[in-house]
């Protein structure tokens, strides 16, 4: 699981779908359409499910405050101990969570991650977010969806609708965790 | 496994199936389960202390020994995770009708339950429990051997004091011949790579200790005031950065093990006159106790409740370091032996 540092195109490390550039622009956007749909910055809490949905969540936070010129509240909400497939992996070290001081309730509050995809994460932080309040309503934000749901759970706001196969697999790297920004998506049938 | 995305799995180091000693966690583990109490604290300090986590497991405390803070930490735990918890005491089971500890462990295992937490008085009951049954078994505590989660927790409470605990230098004074406590500290102490220093009257040092102390790599004395610096000690010594003092276990007693108790508090209490010299050297200095403390013997009231005193600290700590050792015991898939490294390449 050794980030790489470049994966261009074709290569066994796969085929990049989104380089920096692109993220950054998509990143932008959602900012943008986070706003519109809330009508302004007034009670938005945004929560980064770790790992990376965390930096994309610090992004779009200081993305926000760009536009509005005003700081909004960001965190973290780890979902390990309510995932529904527990037993069936070694256990995993739980993540902080940082519910920012304000709290939830009442706010509008925009869960962030990296990949869409069975929607079990997505369950799982449902349930952890109930457990430190009421939002008025809870939005998702994801970079990209990939399909395959297993749940009824939609996105809100997606940066990119990335069609794959279950057998491939999709890769998102980010500068705070892994060196560089990409999305690249690999094996699968060729 | 989810295919999310990047997600890398957060490197939990592989469990044991049971944990009945210290040495049953490497280095790693110790490191994972001391990082996820750290995010049980949080659990901890909510409004609504449940997670779904153990939800349908089944967990018995067998104690046939008398406790008060690790029976409750332990169903504490339990039930904040939403395990369904069990306590069962020596004295109103069928043990006091006759009944083997073979025959009671397999009773209750054979009810399906997930996990037993026993406390014993024979060194090793819990090793041989764990032999018998099909549950997870976690040793709370046998004879004077073992008590690894009072380790863990002691290592915890002190890594929130002093951070890491790599290099400090810690002292441990007391009734060493007796004390479970001890044992199981000196592996976890030294696996994170602390300095120990034991002190304890000659008839309180366990017979052996000495080729032990060879092996593992820690410090003997008998001098009390010698490892702490100060008032005769000609050399300067070591600074101490965390004290533990051990209960005297007067029920375990059977001879004269100090001539009177005035004796062995002026030898090696941490009376007021000792606190006072230790926290004018470095008042950073942290003092834990595994409790129940026999205040004015081992331990005085100034020093059981000064600023510098962990003692509640270490309370605390019993309930989030007990809920992650339940969680990497229990919430994982069965035999984790097997699958180990699978799912991790996979994972991506």
């Amino acid at each position: 699981m050794c980030p790489d540092s470049a994966a261009p195109e074709g290569s066994s490390n796969g085929r990049q779908v989104l380089g920096a550039a692109d993220i950054s622009r998509v990143l932008r956007r959602i900012a943008h359409e986070i706003l519109e749909a809330n009508k302004g910055a007034d009670d938005i809490v945004l929560l980064g499910i770790p790992s990376r949905g965390v930096p994309l969540a610090k992004r779009l936070a200081a993305l926000i405050a760009e536009v509005e010129g005003s700081d909004i509240p960001c965190g973290a909400l780890d979902i390990t101990m309510y995932r529904d497939d527990l037993r069936r992996q070694p256990t995993r070290a739980p993540m902080p969570t940082q519910i920012p001081d304000s709290g939830v309730d009442g706010k509008t509050v925009v869960l962030v991650d990296d990949v869409l995809y069975s929607g079990r994460t997505v369950r799982a932080a449902l349930d952890a977010l109930a457990d430190h309040g009421r939002p008025a309503a809870v939005r998702l934000a994801v970079l990209v969806d990939r399909g395959h749901r297993e749940l009824p759970i939609r996105a809100d706001h997606v940066g990119k609708n990335l069609p794959t196969a279950q057998s491939e697999t999709v890769r998102v790297r980010l500068a705070e965790t892994d060196e560089a920004d990409s999305v690249t998506i690999a094996g699968g049938a060729r | 496994m989810r295919g999310n995305g990047g997600r890398m799995p957060s490197g939990a180091a592989a469990m044991p199936r049971h944990l009945l000693s210290m040495a049953d966690l490497d280095a790693g583990a110790i490191r994972t389960i001391l990082d996820t109490a750290t995010q049980m604290q949080d659990v901890q300090r909510r409004e609504v202390k449940k997670i779904p986590t153990l939800r349908g497991r089944t967990i018995i405390n067998l104690f046939f020994e008398d406790s008060t803070r690790t029976r409750s930490s332990f169903e504490i735990a339990g039930k904040w995770m939403s395990a369904d918890t069990i306590n069962i005491t020596g004295k109103g089971s069928s043990a006091s009708k006759g009944e083997s500890l073979r025959d009671t462990v397999r009773t209750i295992d054979a009810m399906g339950v997930d996990a037993l937490v026993i406390r014993h008085g024979a060194s090793g009951a819990a090793h041989q429990v764990a032999g018998w049954v099909d549950a997870h078994v976690i040793n709370a505590g046998d004879g004077t051997h073992e008590h690894p989660t009072q380790a863990l927790l002691d290592a915890y409470t002190m890594e929130q004091r002093l951070g890491s605990l790599e290099g400090k230098h810690v002292a441990i004074v007391g009734d060493l011949t007796h004390s479970r406590v001890v044992r199981s500290n000196l592996i976890s102490l030294r696996r994170l790579g602390a300095d120990v220093t034991l002190v304890a009257p000659p008839t309180l040092m366990p017979s052996g200790i000495g080729a032990w102390s060879a092996a593992e790599g820690f410090t003997l004395s008998h001098d009390l005031d010698a490892v702490l610096g100060g008032k005769g000690s000609g050399e300067a010594a070591r600074p101490v950065d965390a004290l533990m003092m051990l209960r005297v276990q007067k029920e375990r007693m059977s001879g004269g093990f100090f001539p009177t108790a005035r004796e062995y508090t002026v030898g090696y209490g941490l009376t007021r006159d000792r606190l006072n010299r230790l926290c004018d050297a470095n008042p950073e200095i942290v003092i834990c106790h595994p409790g129940p403390m026999n205040r004015g013997l081992e331990i005085s009231a100034d020093a059981a409740d000064a600023a510098q005193s962990l003692v509640l600290d270490q309370v605390s700590a019993g309930v989030a370091v007990r809920m992650s050792v339940l969680y990497h015991l229990l919430a994982g898939e069965e035999s984790p032996t097997e699958s180990g490294a699978t799912s991790e390449g996979s994972a991506a």
